[in-house]
């Protein structure tokens, strides 16, 4: 793998890389006697766009839900703009900058467009229950802000027509975006994308791959992403890291990856002892 | 029309501008949907925001009668550009945004721009394309500043900075500024338009400042248009159309333009807005109705009997309260009682509550189509015209509306009907010339300033009424020298919901026949409805069922084309069904979606011949342009279907 300087880089597209964010050191996520992870260290680079690829099974949701908290492994510790992580809820974790999107959809089906991008602010309301329940002076105030960085989302990812549109009546394609606006809502550091163009169409990913790009673009945000399309890995990302069967058997940047032997191995299939 | 300034200095549109700022100050000029909300500017803020853009084109150096390009959709401040630049004395012109880069290379190259006004990212990246190929531009603005940060910014400006650097320089510059004003009058271009061109290359018209000020004068009064009025902007801004009513009129009216959010939210900012005085192509109105209709069938069978029961009251006297006729006293009760239970709501719903005046234009419209609006209450009416007249030649006034008119001479404009039965017509609005074409100018526009329109049409006995039956240079004649009329038989098969366009050929052959394309909307609802699976577009084209149905058609349309002995001999003996549906990104129509004939003549030859054999199927593979340009082909099996013809009356009674 290249040594990039540690204070930062800039790409040959023009987009500043900084330092490291986030160190995971020696992982290990064991389910009783399951070992889902199996000591991985790697690191995210403030502003890049890192992804995670592997085989099915190859745990790479489950890292994700360890870098979102969900998770929490018996071994090693996450570093985070330098200082270690203690254990916290994956409510807290949200509120330290770090958003995600899930693989299977997890959207309010019953509720507006709208009002779904407007959860993703949840954690940043400063109004207490019962002001809001009154939605009185302050309260609506900031329910005016709040509606304010919404729009702006919808204006990103272009789904103002859909605005007002429940979600169970949008196509599968939309709602992958409308996932992605809830998560932008929350105004990550750290972005988490698994899989988010599990599903889709040819124009529909191409689509996904030019947000993503915006969004990094745009507003700096680092992006950690699960893809199996290669094609989309490969143009995107900065780094990749390549994992089977809990283990790390690859860590660099994309034409590194291409190149290794282990990682051709695992995607061709060599037989396991 | 009540103007405190003299009309006689009121010759640019800048002029006009200064005027409303000072005249109509604190109304509302602009509106644009932005962030959920409606972002509004009065007619002063109008008038500073576009001195400031004419100062900042000052300071990058715009020059006198420099063409400057304008991309993007409808926009305030893509609106206010054109303002700029006429301001500096350049000529805006105005592109469709959606050609492809090709078609875009031809005109900048035509008219030499030296700066591009884009509204977004994927703009600029079609300009910087084009810039390999064109080198006139010299300066590329863009309006929405996404994506746009790493791009090379020096010769690139955002439309904003632009803006504030203007600003910052007006001590330096505001007399130039001045000066430039003054030189404006009524002979200056005012906009250069590029016609679709349904027949080679597109060719830049040329406005003046007094084709597109009397132009909007004269029909501003006609329907007494005025600063109290509302409209919504969302053709392209490249069509004439857009120019006369979003620019001339408004800025001779006052009233206000509303820029929707984006082009897919442009129904529910209809219905926001609620336009008093609203345009749009056949096409629209089809789309519309096609959507009531489909959503009735859904509702609840109570609600559904009320509707047809009032709609069917509705066409009975609708039309007629309307035009002021003489309706019976409980007529008007039980129409009223619609407008509360049905009409009304209705009109709410597809946001044309506030409509005063409607027109539709550019293409025939069914007459069911046209009656339903005019029955709800909906004073649509038609009018004809292009381009090179600043859109006016014909148009009907109140009360004298019918479908298959397209109504009287338009205020100020002589209309004649040459040898040939083609349409002639002199206006203030006539072009000046087209640019760099001065054959092409001579061969339309003669000495006298009679221009020649290329359409057939006659005026009607009795009430004066111009109608228009087709291109003249598509009627043909057939073999046996019987008349050809594409157009005549595709209105009418186009008229049916489930038939999107249609494509008769027959020009020196013994009999017509057709190419159909489905409307997937329309088509698809009823193979819903009838739990018919089918996996794309190409599949339900050529469902055996709905196969049926359009022969069924075709041959109800054969039967009416068989009234009129005249164009009995265009009745269509054999059809078949596309496997795709025709589009402008493959050359099959123009931006404004005219069927280019001679390219489909051409592209389908092996299509037409089959039509033209025995054969009862035919192979064909297809080349297609996908949205990002990449080509891809298609392959097909079509049936080839035979249509009863009926037998003409007329020609048996000429035999005898």
């Amino acid at each position: 793998m290249l040594d990039q300087p540690a204070e930062g880089y800039v790409t040959a597209d023009g987009r500043q890389i900084g330092p490291v964010v986030l160190e995971l050191k020696n992982i290990t996520l064991r389910f009783g006697g399951v070992e889902a992870i199996k000591n991985i260290s790697f690191d995210i680079r403030e502003g890049e766009i890192r992804a995670i690829i592997g085989p099915n099974g190859a745990g790479k949701s489950s890292m994700m839900n360890v870098i979102s908290g969900f998770y929490v492994p018996q071994e090693g510790e996450i570093l985070y703009k330098g200082y270690k992580r203690r254990k916290m809820p994956p409510y807290q974790v949200a509120r330290t900058g770090i958003a995600r999107t899930f693989q299977n959809i997890a959207l309010f089906e019953g509720m507006s467009v709208l009002d779904n991008i407007m959860t993703g602010r949840m954690n940043l309301m400063k109004s207490g229950f019962l002001k809001q329940a009154l939605w009185w002076g302050p309260a609506s105030r900031e329910e005016d802000e709040h509606r304010e960085k919404v729009e702006k989302v919808i204006d990103f990812l272009e789904i103002q027509h859909i605005r007002k549109t429940p979600v169970a009546r949008l196509p599968y394609g939309l709602k992958k975006r409308v996932e992605l606006a809830r998560a932008l809502a929350a105004e990550p550091q750290i972005l988490l994308l698994d899989e988010p163009m599990a599903g889709m169409n040819v124009e529909e990913k191409e689509d996904m791959s030019r947000f993503i790009l915006d969004v990094n673009d745009e507003f700096g945000t680092t992006i950690v992403l699960i893809e199996h399309d290669m094609g989309v890995v490969m143009d995107l990302s900065d780094r990749v890291v390549v994992m089977d069967y809990g283990k790390k058997i690859g860590d660099g940047t994309p034409d590194e990856v291409r190149n290794n032997q282990d990682v051709i191995d695992a995607y061709l299939g060599v037989a396991h002892e | 029309m009540t103007t405190t300034a003299p009309e006689a200095a009121l010759h640019s549109v800048p002029a006009l501008l200064a005027r409303n700022a000072r005249q109509y100050a604190r109304l509302t000029a602009y509106r644009e949907k932005e962030f959920g909300i409606w972002q509004a500017w009065t007619w002063a803020e109008v008038a500073d925001e576009v001195r400031a853009m004419a100062l900042g084109f000052l300071a990058l150096g715009m020059e006198r009668g420099d063409h400057v390009a304008i991309i993007g959709r409808n926009r305030p401040a893509l609106y206010w550009s054109m303002v700029a630049a006429q301001s500096v004395g350049a000529i805006p012109v105005p592109l469709y945004q959606d050609a492809v880069t090709e078609e875009m290379a031809y005109v900048l190259d035509h008219c030499g721009a030296r700066f591009a006004i884009c509204g977004d990212q994927e703009q600029v990246d079609k300009v910087i394309e084009v810039q390999e190929s064109v080198s006139g531009i010299e300066q590329i603005l863009y309006l929405d500043r996404r994506g746009m940060r790493k791009y090379d910014h020096g010769q690139m400006n955002w439309l904003i900075d632009v803006q504030a650097e203007g600003r910052a320089a007006e001590a330096r510059l505001g007399v130039e500024l001045t000066r430039r004003l003054a030189e404006q009058d009524y002979d200056t271009t005012c906009v250069m338009l590029y016609t679709s061109g349904t027949t080679g290359k597109p060719k830049g018209v040329v406005l003046s400042n007094r084709n597109i000020i009397e132009t909007a004068k004269a029909s501003c009064s006609f329907d007494s248009l005025g600063h109290k009025d509302e409209i919504l902007a969302y053709l392209p801004m490249a069509w004439v159309g857009d120019f006369i009513f979003s620019m001339g009129q408004a800025y001779w009216g006052g009233f206000c333009v509303n820029c929707p959010e984006n082009a897919t939210t442009m129904m529910s900012d209809l219905r926001e807005i609620g336009p008093t005085y609203f345009f749009a192509p056949p096409r629209v109105f089809e789309t519309m109705l096609t959507q009531v209709m489909i959503r009735m069938e859904d509702a609840s069978p109570a609600k559904k009997r009320m509707f047809d029961r009032y709609m069917a009251h509705a066409r009975k006297v609708g039309g007629a309260i309307l035009d002021g006729k003489p309706v019976s006293g409980g007529d008007r009760l039980k129409y009223r009682m619609g407008e509360m239970l049905v009409y009304g709501p209705l009109k709410n719903t597809l946001g044309l509550s506030n409509i005063r005046v409607a027109y539709t234009a550019g293409e025939a419209i069914g007459p069911e189509i046209f009656d339903f609006y005019r029955s709800l209450g909906i004073n649509l009416k038609q009018l004809y015209g292009q381009t090179e007249a600043s859109v006016f030649i014909t148009q009907q006034p109140d009360g004298e509306v019918r479908s298959d008119t397209v109504g009287v001479p338009s205020p100020g404009v002589e209309v004649r009907i040459g040898e040939t039965g083609e349409v002639f017509y002199r206006s203030p609005g006539t072009f000046v010339e087209y640019y760099k074409n001065p054959e092409s100018t001579a061969s339309t526009k003669d000495a006298e300033g009679w221009v020649a329109t290329g359409d057939a049409g006659f005026f009607e006995e009795g009430t004066g009424h111009l109608r228009i039956i087709d291109r003249a240079k598509d009627v043909g004649k057939m073999a046996d020298g019987r008349l050809f009329a594409p157009k005549y038989v595709e209105n009418k098969l186009k008229f049916y919901p489930n038939i999107l366009e249609a494509v008769v050929f027959g020009s020196g052959r013994d009999r017509c026949t057709a190419f159909i394309n489905i409307d997937l909307t329309a088509v698809g609802n009823w193979a819903e409805r009838n739990n018919i699976g089918y996996s794309s577009y190409q599949e339900l084209a050529g469902h055996p069922r709905v196969l049926a149905q359009i022969q069924e058609h075709v041959e109800a349309v054969n039967a009416s084309v068989a009234q009129d002995a005249m164009l009995s001999g265009c009745q269509i003996h054999r059809f078949l069904v596309l496997h795709k549906e025709l589009d402008a990104d493959d050359g099959e129509m123009t931006r404004t979606r005219k069927v280019k004939r001679r390219f489909i003549e051409e592209k389908f030859a092996d299509l037409i011949a089959a039509l033209y054999s025995d054969a009862k199927t035919v192979y064909t593979e297809t080349e297609v342009t996908y949205e990002d340009g990449r080509k891809g082909a298609l392959k097909a099996t079509l049936e080839l279907r035979d249509a009863a013809v009926v037998a003409p009356a007329g020609q048996r009674m000429a035999a005898e």
